[in-house]
C-alpha cells in the first residue's frame, strides 16, 4: 500500500492510516473465536473424522482397490479407504469453510460490521480475513481426517505414491475456496443468528446429489443427470482423480469453476449492496 | 446566534486552525418516500462540544451516519476537517460511539479493544483507554456477560482508541440507568476537557443543557434552533420580564416593542418578550418599575414548544406542512 500524504503537514501524527487492516492481531484473535465456538468445531472438525471411521476403515476397504468404487477399469493408486478418507475430508472442508464464511451472517446481526465502518479497515478487507479464515478452518477439517486416517493405518496408497496424501489434501483444500464463497453468500444472504442449522442441511443435501457418500454410477439415470449440475459434484470428481490416475473430465473442471464464480458474484453483489446500506 | 467563530483548540497536532470540525451544507436524505433530513447546514468548530438534542425521528441518527460515512446523503455536502467522512475517519481524525449493537459477543472486553486498536496506525494502548472508560477490572469478561452501560464504556474505550479530534456518540446512554449514565458522562466530561471535540445526539434534555457548549435543536429533519442552552430557551419561549409597578397601563406596555403578552396583577406586571433586555430597558427608564426579574423558561418548555407540531411558525423551511405528520 502506498503512503500517501494529502494534509498530513497539518495533522502532525494523524498520518493516514493506508495499511490494508489486516494483521496478526485480528487473525489470532479470529481464530481463538473459532476455536471457542464448539458447535462450529463439531461440526467442521469432529463429524467428517467419525463419518470416516465409521465407514472408511472396515478390512473390505482396507483390501480393495479404489478403482471399483468408481467403476474405472484401470486399479487405481491407493485402496478404498483411502478414497474414502479423501471424501470425508472434502466433506469436513466443504462444512468448515462454508461455516467460516457464513459467520458473516452473525457479525452482520450483532451490528459489528457496521462497527467496523468506523476504523480504518476497508469492507474488501473485512471480507477478506473472513475468507481467510474460513480457509485456515477448511484446512484444519482436512488435517483432522487426515491425521486419524494416517493414524488407524488402514487408508493406503500404492508404493511409489505416498506422495497423493499430500497432493490430495491440496487439492480438497483449495477445492474448498468454492464453499468459503458459498458461506460468504449466504452470510450476506441471511442476515441470521442461526445460519448454521440451515447450513448442516444444505451442506448435506449438496454433498449426497453430488455424489460424494455414495458412488453415482450406481445410482438411477436420474440422480446422475442431477449430479452433473449439483456444486459437489465437480469438485468430487477433481479431488480423487490423482488417486483414481484416470483421466479429468472436462466438465469437472467446468462445474467446479461456474460453481465458485456463481458464489463469488452473489457474495460480492450482496456484499456491495450490504456495504452502500449499512 | 450560531457559534461558528471556532479557532482550533489548544490541543496539539489539532487539524489547521480555522478549519471546521463538521462542515454540512444543505444535506438532505430520503429513505424511499420518508424524508428524513431536509436540508441541513451548519458548520461546527473544533473545540466545541454540541449537542443534537431531539424527539425520536428528528433525524439524529441520520444525520450522525452520514458524518461517519455509514450512509450516502441523497444530496448536499459533508465535511469533517475538510475531508470525506471515509477518509476522516480512516485517518483517525473522527471515531465514534454508536447506539446499540457493534460488539461480538464471544470476544472478551480486552480482546474486542485490541482488534480495534490493531485496525488504526497509531492507536493509543489498549491499557489506557479500558482505564480512561473506566473497565479495567473487567478487561477479560466476555461481551455478552457485560451490562448495557459496562458495553456502553467498551464503545467510549474503542473510541478513544486513535485519539481523535471529534467524538461522536449517538445517544450514548440510552438504557443506563442514573447511576451508570452519571459516571459515564464524567468520563465524557474529563475526556472533553483536554480539549476534544465532542457532538451528542440525544433526547435527554438535561443532557444537552447539562453537557453541551451549544445546543442544535432538530425537528423532521430540519434545524429549528442553535445556540447556548440559554439562547435555545430564550428563542423558543422567551423570557419573563416581572417586575412591581403599580396602577401599570396595560395598553401601553403591550406597545414595548418586543413584548408578547402582558398580564398585570395587582402591581405585578408579567411582560413575556422574545427580547427581555430591550423590555426591561424600557421598564426601567421609562416607567417607575422595579424589583425586576428576568426567568428564562426551562430548557423542557422550550424543547416542548419547538418540537411539538403545532409550533410550525417556528420552523421556517417546513412553512408548517406537518399536519398529520409522521412521528
Amino acid at each position: 500500500m502506498s503512503a500517501p500524504s494529502v494534509s498530513a503537514p497539518s495533522t502532525p501524527g494523524k498520518q493516514a492510516a493506508h495499511h490494508s487492516g489486516i494483521n496478526l492481531t485480528v487473525l489470532r484473535i479470529e481464530l481463538r473465536r473459532l476455536v471457542r465456538n464448539r458447535r462450529t468445531m463439531i461440526f467442521a472438525l469432529v463429524l467428517p473424522v467419525l463419518l470416516f471411521l465409521f465407514v472408511g476403515t472396515n478390512k473390505t476397504y482396507a483390501n480393495d482397490n479404489a478403482a471399483g468404487v468408481v467403476g474405472q477399469l484401470t486399479p487405481a493408486h491407493a485402496n478404498v479407504s483411502a478414497y474414502l478418507m479423501v471424501s470425508m475430508a472434502l466433506y469436513g472442508a466443504a462444512l468448515a469453510t462454508t461455516a467460516g464464511g457464513a459467520m458473516v451472517s452473525i457479525e452482520r446481526a450483532q451490528g459489528w460490521s457496521r462497527q467496523l465502518r468506523i476504523t480504518p479497515l476497508s469492507p474488501t478487507a473485512y471480507i477478506l480475513i473472513k475468507a481467510m479464515v474460513a480457509m485456515v478452518l477448511g484446512l484444519s477439517a482436512v488435517l483432522a481426517v487426515f491425521i486419524v486416517g494416517k493414524l488407524t493405518g488402514v487408508p493406503h496408497m500404492l508404493p511409489g505414491f505416498s506422495y497423493l496424501w499430500f497432493v490430495t489434501a491440496a487439492c480438497v483444500w483449495v477445492g474448498a475456496l468454492v464453499f468459503a464463497a458459498l458461506g460468504l453468500f449466504i452470510g450476506y444472504l441471511l442476515p441470521s443468528e442461526n445460519v448454521m442449522q440451515f447450513l448442516g442441511l444444505v451442506m448435506a443435501a449438496i454433498s449426497f446429489a453430488g455424489g460424494l457418500f455414495y458412488p453415482l454410477n450406481h445410482a438411477a439415470q436420474i440422480l446422475q443427470d442431477i449430479a452433473k449440475w449439483s456444486p459437489m459434484y465437480g469438485l468430487n470428481q477433481l479431488v480423487h482423480a490423482p488417486l483414481l490416475g484416470g483421466s479429468i473430465d472436462i466438465m469437472w473442471v467446468v462445474n467446479a469453476v461456474a460453481w465458485f464464480a456463481l458464489f463469488v458474484t452473489g457474495a460480492v453483489w450482496l456484499f456491495r449492496r450490504d456495504t452502500a446500506r449499512v | 446566534m450560531a457559534a461558528t467563530s471556532g479557532t482550533g483548540t489548544a490541543r496539539t497536532g489539532t487539524a489547521q486552525t480555522g478549519t471546521a470540525a463538521i462542515e454540512l451544507r444543505d444535506l438532505r436524505k430520503n429513505f424511499k418516500d420518508v424524508k428524513a433530513v431536509r436540508g441541513m447546514s451548519l458548520t461546527m468548530a473544533s473545540g466545541e462540544i454540541v449537542a443534537l438534542l431531539g424527539p425520536n425521528g428528528a433525524g439524529k441518527t441520520t444525520t450522525i451516519d452520514m458524518i461517519l460515512g455509514l450512509s450516502q446523503p441523497t444530496s448536499g455536502h459533508v465535511s469533517v476537517y475538510d475531508l470525506q467522512p471515509r477518509e476522516a475517519i480512516r485517518r483517525g481524525l473522527v471515531s465514534a460511539v454508536l447506539q446499540t449493537g457493534g460488539l461480538l459477543k464471544d470476544l472478551t472486553v480486552e480482546e474486542t479493544a485490541r482488534y480495534t486498536a490493531s485496525l488504526f496506525a497509531g492507536s493509543r494502548p489498549v491499557a489506557e483507554v479500558l482505564q480512561r472508560a473506566g473497565i479495567s477490572a473487567i478487561a477479560d469478561r466476555k461481551v455478552g456477560k457485560c451490562s448495557g452501560g459496562e458495553q456502553q464504556r467498551l464503545r467510549f474505550a474503542m473510541a478513544l482508541l486513535p485519539d481523535p479530534e471529534l467524538l461522536i456518540l449517538d445517544e450514548p446512554t440510552t438504557g443506563m440507568d442514573v447511576e451508570g449514565r452519571r459516571a459515564f458522562w464524567a468520563s465524557i466530561r474529563q475526556d472533553a476537557e483536554r480539549g476534544r471535540t465532542v457532538l451528542f445526539a440525544t433526547h435527554y434534555l438535561e443532557e444537552a443543557d447539562a453537557y453541551a457548549d451549544r445546543i442544535i435543536l432538530l425537528r423532521h429533519g430540519v434545524v429549528v434552533a442553535d445556540g447556548t442552552s440559554s439562547e435555545v430557551k430564550a428563542l423558543a419561549a422567551g423570557r419573563t420580564v416581572r417586575a412591581t409597578l403599580p396602577d401599570a397601563n396595560e395598553d401601553e406596555l403591550r406597545a414595548i416593542p418586543g413584548a408578547d403578552d402582558v398580564e398585570v396583577r395587582g402591581d405585578t406586571v408579567l411582560i413575556h418578550s422574545g427580547d427581555s433586555d430591550a423590555v426591561a430597558r424600557y421598564l426601567l427608564t421609562s416607567t417607575p418599575a422595579k424589583n425586576l426579574e428576568i426567568a428564562a423558561r426551562a430548557l423542557e418548555d422550550a424543547f416542548i414548544a419547538l418540537t411539538s407540531d403545532d409550533q410550525a411558525d417556528l420552523d421556517q423551511t417546513t412553512t408548517g406542512s406537518q399536519a398529520g405528520g409522521s412521528r
